[in-house]
C-alpha cells in the first residue's frame, strides 16, 4: 500500500497493492501460500572470475490464495508464470521456499489439484469419455461409476452429443472442454490453469470464459488461472496478480472491483471497466526490461 | 438510418440435416470397377493370362505356364509331399513369427526403459544387425539342428531387429508432455507405461512387425535352402536341383501367397490400431 501511494492513478481505485503487502487471508480458509519461491534455470552465460551462474526465473515470490478464489496470473511472456503454476501442480521443485496447498508443501502432483495444459492435453487414441474417465481410471474406480461420472462432467461443459468423438474430430474449443471436464472429475479443490483459451479464436475463447465462470461458481473450486490478456483477467477474476519479468516477480496485485458483476452481466459496458484496464496496461508496461 | 446493411430474412425452415442425392447405377457400377481393389484383381488376373500364353511358347526347362503348375500341385497333393511340406514349414513360421514378435518387443522395452541395460546391450545388437545374417545360418544349424528349432533359430535372428529397433524408439519417441499428463494425474509409473508409452508407441511397434513378416518369411526359405531336406523350401532345391519346373513354382505360388496373406493381415491390424495417428497426421 506504501509503494502504491507513488502512483495517484493507483490509488485512484484504491484496490491496488504492491506485493511487499500481502493479503493476510491466513488460517482455515488458506487454500495456496506461497513462501518466497523461486526457481533457477541451468544457462550457458558466465558471471564474475567466470564462474558458472544461474538464471533466475522466479525470484522470492510471496503470496496468499484464499479457498474459493479465482486468481489470475498475468505477465509478459517469460515472466514465469507457466513456471510457478507448475511448481503448484508439483511437476517442479522450488529451489528456495516452499509451496503449500492446504497447509501441505507440495512435493508431487496432488489429486485434489489438478492442471489443464495450454495445448489441451488430451490422449489421442482415447475418446472424449475415454479422456474425461482418464483420472477415475487411474484411481482404480468401476467401469460403470466412472463413465456415469464421465458424462456427467461432459453434460456440465456442453459436449453430451460428443462422447464418443476423438480428439481429432473435435474442435480446438471443445477440445478444452473436454480437458476442463477431466480437471473436474476428481472435484478437486484447486484447478490450475495455463494459458487454457490462449490457443482459440476470440469469440470460443469467450464462450468458454463464460461457460468456466458458471461451472466455478457452481463447484466453489480456486483457481489459479494464467493468462497474457488483460480483458480476460478482468472478466474472471477476483484477483489480479501482475508479473514483472527478469528476474520474475508479483510486481503488484489488484483486486478486481468488477468481480462482484463477472457471472450476471457485462462488465465491460461498465465505467471502471475502462479504468481497471487502463491500470492494469500501465502496471504491465512497466514489467518488461 | 441503420448501420446494419443487411439481416438475413427467415425465408421459410432452415435446414439442418438434407438427404443425399441418389447415385445413379451407372456411376454406381464405375466406381465398383474402377475401385482400387477391382484394378488389383484385374492387373493380377491379367499377369495370369500373358504367364500363360508366354509359358506355353517357352521352353519347359526354364518356364512353366500356370495351367500346368495347378496340375503339378493337384499330382503333388494326391502323392501327401505337399501336405507334408506345408506343414513342416508352417508350424516353425508360426512359432518363429511368435518369438520374434515377443523377444523383439520384450528387448525393445528393456533397453528403451533402462540406459545402463541399452548401454550394455546395444553394441551386440548393432554389431549382429550389421552382419547379414545369412552369414550366422551355418553356425546356428551347427548349435540348434536342422529341424524345427534350427528354422525357428534362423527366423527369428533375421527378423527380429525391425522389431527392437521399431519397439526402441517408438517409446523413446513418446513425448514428455504426453508422459507429463500422466505425471500430473498422479499415475503410478507402471500405469504411465500401460496407459501411455505403450498405446503411443503401438504404431511404431506394428510398423515393425509388418517388417519383421516379411523378413520371416525370407529367413524359414534360407533355413530349408540350408537344410534341403524339408519344407516348401527344401521342395524348391529338389524340383530346381531335377528341371521339374512346373512342380518347382508349386512352393513358390504357396510363399507367395502365403506372403501376401500375413502382411496384407498385419497391415490391416496396424491400420486399425494406429487410426487415431493417421487421423490426426491428415488434419495437421
Ligand atoms: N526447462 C527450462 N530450462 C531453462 N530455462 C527455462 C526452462 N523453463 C523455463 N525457463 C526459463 O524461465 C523463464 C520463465 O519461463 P516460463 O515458461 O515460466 O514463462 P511464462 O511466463 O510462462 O511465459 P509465456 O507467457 O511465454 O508462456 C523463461 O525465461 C525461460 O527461458
Ligand atoms: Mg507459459
Amino acid at each position: 500500500m506504501k509503494l502504491s501511494v507513488m502512483d495517484p492513478a493507483a490509488t485512484s481505485l484504491g484496490s491496488i497493492e504492491m506485493k511487499s503487502a500481502t493479503p493476510g487471508s491466513s488460517g482455515d480458509d488458506c487454500m495456496v501460500r506461497f513462501d518466497g519461491v523461486s526457481k533457477f534455470f541451468e544457462t550457458r552465460e558466465r558471471g564474475g572470475l567466470g564462474h558458472p551462474v544461474r538464471t533466475v526465473a522466479l525470484d522470492r515470490v510471496d503470496a496468499v490464495i484464499g479457498a474459493g478464489e479465482f486468481i489470475s496470473l498475468l505477465g509478459p511472456s517469460g515472466c514465469g508464470k507457466t513456471t510457478l503454476l507448475r511448481m503448484a501442480a508439483g511437476l517442479m521443485q522450488p529451489d528456495e521456499g516452499s509451496i503449500k496447498i492446504q497447509n501441505k508443501v507440495v512435493v508431487a502432483p496432488r489429486r485434489d489439484a489438478c492442471l489443464v495444459f495450454q495445448n489441451f492435453g488430451l490422449l489421442p487414441w482415447r475418446s472424449a469419455l475415454g479422456n474425461v474417465e482418464f483420472p477415475l481410471e487411474l484411481d482404480g474406480i468401476g467401469e460403470a461409476l466412472r463413465r456415469d461420472r464421465a458424462r456427467e462432467l461432459l453434460d456440465l461443459v456442453g459436449l453430451q452429443r460428443f462422447t464418443d468423438h476423438y480428439p481429432h474430430e473435435l474442435s480446438g474449443g471443445m477440445q478444452q472442454r473436454v480437458a476442463i471436464a477431466r480437471a473436474l472429475i476428481r472435484k478437486p479443490v484447486l484447478i490450475l490453469m495455463d494459458e487454457p483459451f490462449g490457443a482459440l479464436d476470440a469469440q470460443t475463447r469467450e464462450q468458454l470464459q463464460e461457460d468456466f465462470l458458471r461451472i466455478w461458481a457452481r463447484t466453489g473450486t480456486t483457481v489459479l488461472f494464467v493468462t497474457h490478456s488483460i480483458d480476460e483477467a478482468l472478466l474472471l477474476s477476483d484477483r489480479i496478480f501482475i508479473f514483472s519479468t527478469n528476474p520474475g516477480r508479483v510486481k503488484a496485485i489488484m483486486t478486481s472491483p468488477l468481480a462482484g458483476l463477472r457471472l450476471d452481466s457485462d462488465m465491460r459496458v461498465d465505467r471502471r471497466f475502462g479504468d481497471c484496464r487502463a491500470e492494469l496496461r500501465r502496471l504491465l508496461a512497466g514489467t518488461q526490461t | 438510418m441503420s448501420i446494419v446493411d443487411y439481416i438475413d430474412p427467415p425465408n421459410g425452415e432452415l435446414r439442418l440435416v438434407v438427404p443425399v442425392k441418389p447415385i445413379p447405377t451407372i456411376t454406381r457400377i464405375r466406381r465398383v470397377l474402377l475401385s482400387p481393389n477391382s484394378i488389383r484383381c484385374l492387373s493380377v488376373l491379367v499377369f495370369f493370362i500373358v504367364w500363360e500364353f508366354a509359358g506355353r511358347r517357352a521352353n519347359p526347362l526354364f518356364m512353366a505356364p500356370p495351367s500346368k503348375i495347378w496340375i503339378a500341385s493337384i499330382d503333388l497333393w494326391h502323392t501327401g509331399l505337399l501336405q507334408r511340406a506345408i506343414g513342416q514349414s508352417l508350424a516353425p513360421f508360426l512359432m518363429g513369427l511368435f518369438l520374434t514378435i515377443v523377444i523383439g518387443i520384450g528387448i525393445g522395452i528393456a533397453i528403451a526403459q533402462s540406459r545402463s541395460l541399452e548401454y550394455i546391450l546395444d553394441p551386440f545388437i548393432n554389431a549382429l544387425c550389421a552382419i547379414p545374417r545369412i552369414a550366422l545360418v551355418p553356425l546356428i544349424i551347427l548349435w540348434a539342428g536342422l529341424e524345427f528349432w534350427g528354422k525357428v533359430a534362423i527366423m527369428t535372428s533375421t527378423a527380429v531387429f525391425p522389431v527392437i529397433i521399431n519397439t526402441y524408439s517408438g517409446i523413446r519417441d513418446v513425448r514428455g508432455s504426453m508422459l507429463e499428463i500422466g505425471r500430473a494425474y498422479c499415475a503410478t509409473e507402471l500405469q504411465i507405461f500401460f496407459k501411455i508409452t505403450l498405446p503411443a508407441a503401438l504404431p511404431f511397434i506394428m510398423a515393425g512387425v509388418r517388417l519383421s513378416v516379411g523378413l520371416c518369411i525370407t529367413g524359414i526359405v534360407v533355413a530349408e535352402f540350408f537344410t534341403a531336406i524339408s519344407g516348401l523350401g527344401g521342395m524348391i532345391v529338389e524340383y530346381s536341383n531335377v528341371f521339374a519346373t512346373a512342380k518347382l513354382f508349386v512352393p513358390i505360388t504357396i510363399i507367395a501367397f502365403v506372403g501376401v496373406a500375413f502382411t496384407e493381415g498385419v497391415q490391416w491390424l496396424e491400420r486399425r490400431l494406429s487410426r487415431w495417428r493417421i487421423l490426426e497426421r491428415e488434419r495437421g
